[in-house]
């Protein structure tokens, strides 16, 4: 049993820190974010500056260039840029569609997508449809003489204006039963309509319809029945979105310390009122409980799901299950009593305690609620 | 990190379990489990056999007969014990006083002491709480007035923990009424049958007498029995209470009640069918099921830790998460009776025994050993630190 991060894993998490605390602090998000709202779907520069730091290069393998990251690696980083509240596409592309690639592309892929995407060249998008965070609706895929035919909807999917493609989870009927399946797609290719906005938390985003998208038979990613590696992206996805709003969450606590130590009220610091400490040990104490399960959930999310459980162990889905719930409750808790404690000042726009309440919000609307969890693990524990 | 137990870990884990299998016989697992009041019998028998095979302190350094078990050695063997349903030690002399008399006892104490606690031939109880001095114990009044080469003792303490059985007690009594608060206390160690010691059980919610009041006239305690310097007590308690973190948690139990819980559940029987296939029940067990699970890799984050500074406040959180825990599952399992839950005498059906009682004898856990608001503060001294 080992808790503590290598040398290597707290270097790059202390290099994203420091170029975060640079970049990126909440004065200078602003301005980033006020260049989105001019129609740009994210920041390039930002981006680029991440490339440099090999942050989008994690989680593409050696032999395709990259670092080989794993998921300790991602949730360092995730932790950071969540909380700075960082709304580049680093889960979409860098991580989720990464993995998607890396896992299942052919050479051709692998060549043409992971060393731009690694550089920052290119942003790949997923549509995971319904075993994701992102969308309620399927996609479905039916054969043509010389490919497939798309055709669906996908909702509030993450940075896809700013994306050259989409890896799509398809259904596809196959003989008598059906098959879920990958495609690698342009996201600017006759059939796909995007509908652009710009979500809660000031992150770019598109509902997306397929009407009759024609895509060639080589855009298919990997072969057969893929629900087995879409439901291991799903799991990544759900778990690098915990680790973020587990660094947004860790920065409100202590945003909220640091304001009731220093506001006064009947001529004493705020935080010198017992309910209002009790208050922050509740928070803290969230954050505690779901950071170890976020951990577990790293320890796990690289297994199938069939290995842990072969040895009598928490499975992946288990623990990402697990992780869902207590995660979802706390950033709620954490986020409501953060506002609560700021006062007035919390629910206004000025200060950084309120994004991060619209960050964690999203964050439990992207996965689903606890209770959608919750069944999926008791369903799994039953015994 | 690697949040698998390592190969020595493992193989540790298999002694404890072989160990069990061969000399945790089934009569007193059965007892142990049953519910109910622990069998005083049981619970010197079982850290006699501790003792004989090495086991009786495993956290002691090799020095002192100890197998200098690592914390996460600790949990593994709190954990397989609870299982197995192998008697509770009784904390207060191999997990308590123990490292005090290591650390601050003089070479007689520790030459007389230590191998007593270890095969379990001294029981001991702790003398702290007073009827005026709960969670603010600094405020204690017992005194100790020297008189040549004793302490006469005069006063009384309350919520002495299973002290009708105990042999010795370690006390802390105020040797200096004119400094302030924490700086007058010294802590004495007396046989519970010297002169003068009167000890009234008090009877408990569920009908249980686990605690006592202990009254004390004129106890003539010699010198050499005071714990290091006069006066300096307040530190060797605070050590006493900071030094066990590897059963703070109770994880160990609570896992050993959530599987009861779910025993009960599927015996239990509602509209024909048991209770554990109703989703809404199911969806509470799951829940306390996943809150244990992040308590025990909170356990063991804190077991594991190498830097001790944030080990505090972690501690807390682990002291009120584990209780809140364990409290939620013994409520469940008494609601999964409903009306069944009502019956109090030791004759009702086989799962339902105890259940309540259980139920209400745990709710001592959010209060003792400092209440979860005294721990609440103390977290709050390193988070928000005003």
């Amino acid at each position: 049993m080992d808790f503590s991060f290598t040398e290597e894993q707290t270097l790059l998490a202390e290099s994203v820190q420091r170029y975060l605390d640079d970049r990126y602090s909440f004065e200078a998000r602003k301005q980033w974010l006020k260049a989105m709202g001019d129609g740009a779907a994210h920041s390039p520069t930002v981006w680029n500056e991440l490339a440099g730091l090999g942050v989008l290069a994690l989680l593409v393998p050696e032999k395709d260039g990259g670092l080989g990251g794993g998921a300790f690696e991602t949730l360092v980083v995730a932790q950071a840029l969540g909380g700075h509240m960082v709304v580049e596409p680093f889960i979409s592309s860098a991580v989720v569609a990464t993995r998607a690639i890396a896992m299942l592309g052919t050479p051709e892929q692998r060549a043409q997508w992971l060393p731009a995407m690694a550089e920052g060249k290119a942003i790949v998008v997923p549509v995971l449809g319904g075993t994701a965070a992102s969308t309620d609706a399927a996609v479905t895929a039916t054969v043509t003489n010389d490919g497939w035919r798309l055709n669906g909807k996908a909702r509030a999917v993450y940075h896809a204006p700013a994306a050259q493609a989409f890896v799509v989870a398809a259904r596809v009927a196959a003989g008598e039963g059906t098959a879920d399946t990958l495609f690698l797609v342009s996201a600017n290719g006759a059939g796909v309509q995007q509908t652009r906005y710009i979500t809660v938390d000031s992150q770019s985003a598109a509902d997306l319809a397929f009407n009759n998208m024609e895509v060639a038979a080589s855009a298919r990613l990997g072969d057969g029945d893929s629900s087995t590696a879409i439901a291991a992206l799903a799991d990544l996805a759900l778990f690098t979105l915990c680790a973020e709003a587990l660094g947004s969450m860790e920065q409100a606590v202590a945003l909220t310390v640091d304001y009731t130590r220093n506001r006064q009220q009947f001529g004493m610091p705020l935080a010198r009122f017992q309910v209002l400490q009790h208050r922050m040990v509740d928070m803290q104490t969230h954050v505690e409980q779901a950071r170890s399960l976020v951990y577990l959930a790293a320890s796990l999310i690289d297994t199938g799901d069939s290995e842990a459980q072969a040895q009598g162990s928490t499975s992946r889905t288990q623990a990402v299950a697990a992780m869902q719930v207590l995660v979802l409750e706390a950033a709620r808790y954490v986020s409501q009593q953060a506002v609560q404690l700021h006062g007035g000042m919390g629910v206004t726009d000025e200060m950084a305690i309120s994004h991060h309440f619209k960050r964690l919000l999203a964050t439990g609307l992207r996965c689903g609620t606890a209770a959608q969890h919750l069944d999926r693990y008791a369903g799994l524990t039953a015994a | 990190m690697d949040l698998n137990y390592s190969a020595s870990e493992l193989d540790f884990q298999a002694r404890v379990r072989a160990f069990l299998a061969e000399h945790l016989t089934a009569d007193m697992a059965a007892r142990t489990l049953g519910g109910g009041p622990a069998s005083v019998a049981d619970i010197r028998a079982w850290q006699g056999l501790l003792h004989a095979h090495g086991w009786g302190a495993i956290h002691w350094p090799v020095e002192f007969g100890g197998l200098a078990a690592t914390p996460v050695e600790q949990h593994l063997f709190q954990l397989e014990c609870a299982l197995a349903g192998a008697p509770q030690q009784v904390a207060f002399g191999v997990k308590m006083l123990a490292p005090v008399l290591m650390r601050y006892g003089s070479r007689e104490h520790q030459q007389y002491f230590l191998p007593r606690i270890l095969s379990g031939e001294h029981w001991w109880c702790q003398g702290y709480s007073e009827p005026g001095s709960g969670s603010d114990l600094a405020s204690l009044k017992t005194q100790a007035v020297r008189d040549g080469e004793h302490y006469v003792v005069n006063g009384q303490k309350c919520w002495n923990t299973l002290g009708q059985h105990a042999d010795w007690i370690f006390c802390l009594v105020r040797t200096d009424t004119s400094a302030k608060a924490q700086r007058g206390i010294s802590m004495l160690l007396f046989n519970m049958k010297t002169p003068g010691i009167t000890v009234k059980p008090t009877r408990l919610l569920d009908g249980t007498y686990e605690v006592n009041e202990i009254f004390f006239t004129d106890v003539r305690v010699p010198v050499a029995n005071l714990v290091g310097e006069e006066n300096q007590g307040w530190t060797y308690a605070k050590y006493l209470l900071g030094h066990e973190r590897a059963g703070i948690a109770g994880v160990g139990a609570s896992k050993r009640d959530l599987l009861d819980l779910k025993t009960v559940a599927s015996v239990e029987q509602r509209q024909g069918r048991p209770l554990a296939e109703d989703p809404e029940f199911g969806r509470r067990i799951a829940r306390v099921e996943i809150d244990l699970l992040a308590l025990e890799y909170t356990n063991l984050r804190v077991l594991s830790a190498k830097d001790a500074a944030s080990i505090t406040m972690q501690a807390s959180i682990l002291k009120i998460r584990g209780s809140e825990i364990r409290q939620a599952i013994a409520e469940l399992t008494m609601e999964a009776l409903g009306a069944g839950a009502l019956r109090f005498d030791d004759q009702g059906a086989e799962h339902a025994r105890g259940v309540t009682a259980a139920y209400m004898n745990l709710r001592k856990l959010s209060i003792y050993g400092g209440s979860n608001e005294i721990q609440k503060n103390i977290i709050s001294q390193s988070l928000v630190g005003v």
